[in-house]
């Protein structure tokens, strides 16, 4: 029965009418999801496919609405019912929520609410469809808690979400959707969110719970290393319309339109270095260093080690590569080297242009002032991190104010900087709403080379973007770097992005680097386990040759295990 | 958690000894002194005091001496008797004169709060939900109109229509009868009677701030994530409105229940004082008037308390009802 069709959409058609005309977000979308396949419905953000997962259970929200189609849901008995004809709010739709059909989502902390436990959370599904008792409820959630492997189940159950890590959480996510057992899981970008370690462990969990419920599942993701790694079949979709439809094989291997293949290129293009970097000539060893950190330590009032002993060094025009899971300490690396965490231990030497060096770590506000000119930073969040209440021309003007520009030449500098990042000087007066995420993330490097610095701290400037736009930033990053002569201290949790930008990486965990050295080296000839585990975590575009279920774990040492 | 309550009311101990002084401060500020008032009134009377009585007056309450001196006398007593003074005007001791209103004043905020809650809260869920809807702009409508008519002429207006129109016996919390007499079940329905009437005329003028804040906090959480989540488990709306949504936009809003302690004391002047009702807010008034600097300061005294207490209430309510709070 494997050919048994589940779920039969066909010609859906998702409508936002708004004051200004009607956006098409889903526009004629059919296909068939089987019993226990997985479906993946890729394309960028905006090309309608999280939509299009929504309308499936009606919760898209106002003022989206399906205008025309059919989602025909097959039971196990063989009755259809036709969810796209119900009433949103009506009794038979809910029924079908989260009992047949349940969904994960992008955000596993603001998908969950804050305030409730929990235990709570997940076994409310079970009041809900089954009326299920307190007891049964809470050993029936324990069982769960187990089923998706979060440790200690029996504290865990009563905990918040904030208690947890993302990756935790999504797991929590996922307790949640299986709570009524469904025919059914979509799953709206479950781990965009996450490391790519993390990633690779939420794909295996609902690999093998799919396997054990003998669930459908619609996987919806950008990235097409993912699709790959999981999908049977695919659907590519591209402004409210499906570009393409076949077994992952058919799409990967004779892509017929030209969409998927420039999705699935933009992958393949992280695969290895980038041509810019591949054709520029070696930094010579022996130059004296832009930045050179010795033995740098931070622990945090809370006692944890967050930096322990870092020691590395930036030449002048090169891209450092900082890799490691969340919580491995990278970021607040980053944060000290730009003082914005004072470090308790260790050196910050870093080089002026006239040749005299400035420990950073000691330097007074005054000196630390004049280099926060030279040494910048762009930010993960392209939303959180510019103000909604600035045009884009103040953004990028502030710094410059800041250094005392001001008049003609000011809006010059702007324009002439927009140009630079590939954005059109017209669009000053605009908002930063009315950007996408990855002209978001052109704002922030803008504002970052506007006073012209000589390093940048990136830190996860391209996490936040589809697969898509990344190498389109890290290609302009690295374009900036050759006109400007900047350096880069570039931090990332994800190998591939680290193979095509750096010249040199360490790799960080727990607050130390465990494993430097030339990317080449570190990527083709990891020395350490860990470098191992993060290089394996990363999906592979190639479906007939999936790699991570076979990927290598890397467990704490044996110092850590004791304590 | 017991530890953060001592350490919060020892820290609590230094305000107040500041918070007296400048309250005792404050109150001699303006020229002359209680007997200037006095003598002020009886002139008005046509009568007239020998300088010899003024002396002797002035020597009896103790306001020939300098300020800290009597500043001593007063904390003095306090500390060592829970003795808070005499009043000058009144002739009482200031204790007797705070606890005799001061349960009808706490009674009163806490009716006028449920009040407010109980209307506020579910026309706050009604513009939120149905956002730029008729009911959205009525409700806003009729919670500006309130806000904006000064709370005096409301109580007026009520007070002239309930009297003209329906001839009950408006003004204070009892009728005559009842004033002075002992509690009983008939001197209970005859505050019933009566208490409405304030409640809402002191209620409507805070209602608009509840409803907007409540439309704006579920608007932000209305379009949350988690929601959606909800409704993907199959919850109705209603039960999804309420138990998530309702529930986090409520958070911000009790922690402003401790609040209201303070203003027991001295809210709602304007409106006691038009619709005589024996709170503390007239007491407060008059004694400012006629620098009755004993009982004046112990009211202000009294109300730094409340609000110290009633901050620290704040707290411990959000700490109880918002977990990121407590834990973290």
């Amino acid at each position: 029965m494997t050919n048994d069709t589940i779920l039969k959409v066909e010609d859906l058609r998702t409508y936002f009418k708004t004051r200004t005309g009607t956006f098409k977000a889903v526009d004629g979308v059919s296909f068939e999801l089987k019993r226990g396949q997985t479906l993946c419905v890729v394309g960028e953000s905006g090309s309608g496919k999280s939509v299009t997962a929504r309308s499936i259970l009606q919760i898209v929200d106002r003022p989206g609405k399906i205008e025309g189609g059919s989602i025909v849901l097959t039971r196990q008995d063989g009755s259809t019912v036709d969810l796209a004809k119900l009433d949103p709010r009506g009794k038979e739709i809910r029924a079908v929520r989260g009992q047949e059909i349940a969904m994960i989502f992008q955000e596993p902390m603001s998908s969950l609410s804050p305030v409730h436990r929990i235990g709570e959370q997940i076994g409310e599904a079970l009041r809900i469809h089954f009326g299920t008792p307190k007891q049964e409820r809470r050993a029936r959630v324990l069982e769960l808690l187990r089923q998706v492997e979060i440790p200690r189940p029996e504290q865990a159950i009563d905990r918040y979400t904030f208690e947890f890590s993302g990756g935790m959480r999504q797991r929590v996510m996922i307790a949640m959707a299986l709570a009524c057992n469904p025919s059914v899981l979509i799953a709206d970008e479950p781990t965009t969110a996450l490391d790519v370690t993390t990633q690779a462990e939420i794909l295996d969990l609902i690999k093998k719970l799919q396997q054990s419920h003998g669930m459908a599942v619609i996987f919806i993701t950008h990235d097409m290393g993912v699709v790959a790694e999981i999908a049977d079949e695919v659907l590519v979709m591209y402004r409210g319309r499906v570009m393409e439809h076949g077994c992952v094989e058919d799409v990967f291997h004779a892509p017929k339109d030209d969409y998927t293949k420039r999705l699935i290129g933009s992958v393949v293009r992280l695969e290895s270095k980038a041509d810019i970097r591949l054709k520029r000539a070696v930094i010579p060893a022996d130059v004296a260093p832009l930045l050179d950190v010795r033995g740098l330590s931070l622990t945090f009032p809370s006692g944890l080690k967050a930096v322990d002993g870092v020691s590395l060094t930036v030449r002048p025009g090169e891209t450092l590569g900082i890799v490691g899971e969340s919580g491995s300490g990278k970021t607040t690396m980053g944060r000290c080297l730009l003082r914005i965490y004072d470090p308790q231990a260790g050196k910050i030497d870093y080089r002026r242009p006239d040749g005299s060096i400035i420990d950073l770590r000691t330097a007074r506000s005054a000196q630390l002032k004049e280099i926060r000119r030279e040494v910048r930073m762009i930010f993960q969040d392209p939303v959180g991190s510019l103000s909604p209440r600035k045009t884009v021309a103040q953004i990028i003007a502030e710094p410059l104010k800041l250094a005392g520009m001001k008049g003609r030449e000011l809006d010059e500098r702007v324009a002439e900087l927009m140009e630079q990042v590939g954005l059109e000087p017209a669009w000053r007066e605009r908002y930063p709403h009315a950007f996408s995420g990855g002209q978001r993330q052109r704002i922030g490097i803008a504002r970052a080379i506007a006073v012209k610095p000589r390093l940048i701290v990136a830190d996860e400037a391209t996490s936040a973007l589809d697969v898509s736009l990344r190498s389109q930033i890290l290609d302009l990053m690295m374009k900036l770097q050759d006109e400007l002569g900047l350096s880069y201290v570039f931090i990332s949790h994800d190998m591939s992005v680290i193979r095509y930008m750096c010249d040199r990486v360490a790799v960080m965990y727990r607050g130390q680097i465990v494993e430097a050295g030339e990317t080449d080296q570190v990527v083709n000839n990891p020395a350490h386990e860990y470098t191992r585990a993060l290089l394996s975590a990363i999906p592979h575009p190639d479906p007939r040759d999936r790699r991570l279920h076979h990927r290598v774990r890397y467990v704490a040492n044996p110092v850590s295990a004791n304590g | 958690m017991l530890r953060y309550i001592a350490k919060r009311l020892v820290f609590a101990i230094p305000t107040l000894f500041a918070v007296s002084i400048i309250a005792f401060a404050i109150i001699q500020l303006p020229p002359g002194d209680y007997l200037t008032t006095l003598m002020a009134d009886w002139a008005a009377q046509g009568g007239a005091v020998e300088a010899g009585t003024l002396a002797a007056m002035r020597e009896r309450y103790g306001l020939d001496q300098p300020m800290y001196v009597q500043y001593y006398k007063w904390m003095a007593g306090i500390i060592l008797h829970g003795d808070f003074g005499i009043s000058f005007e009144l002739g009482k001791p200031v204790t007797e004169l705070i606890w005799s209103r001061l349960g009808f004043s706490l009674l009163l905020s806490l009716l006028t709060l449920c009040f407010v809650w109980a209307v506020a809260i579910p026309i706050g869920i009604l513009s939120a939900v149905r956002q730029y809807s008729i009911q959205d702009y009525v409700a806003t409508f009729m919670a500006f109109f309130f806000l904006a008519v000064p709370d005096f002429l409301m109580a007026l207006s009520a007070m002239y229509l309930m009297s003209a129109w329906f001839g009950q016996s408006v003004g204070g919390l009892f009728s005559p009868e009842y004033a002075d007499a002992a509690w009983s079940f008939g001197k209970l329905v005859d505050f019933a009677k009566h208490v409405w009437l304030p409640v809402i005329v002191i209620g409507l003028g805070s209602l608009a701030a509840l409803v907007r804040i409540m439309r704006a906090n579920l608007l932000d959480e209305l379009s949350k994530p988690y929601v959606t989540t909800a409704r993907a488990k199959g919850m109705s709306e209603f039960e999804l409105l309420m138990r998530y949504p309702v529930r986090l936009a409520l958070n911000p809003l009790i922690s402003t229940l401790g609040w209201i302690l303070p203003a027991v004391i001295s809210g709602e002047i304007i409106v006691s004082v038009v619709m005589s009702l024996p709170t503390t807010g007239p007491l407060l008034l008059r004694a400012l008037l006629a620098q009755d600097m004993y009982l004046a300061g112990s009211l202000i005294l009294l109300i730094s308390v409340l609000t110290i207490i009633g901050t620290l209430i704040s707290d411990l309510l959000l700490a109880l009802t918002d977990p990121r709070i407590r834990l973290q």
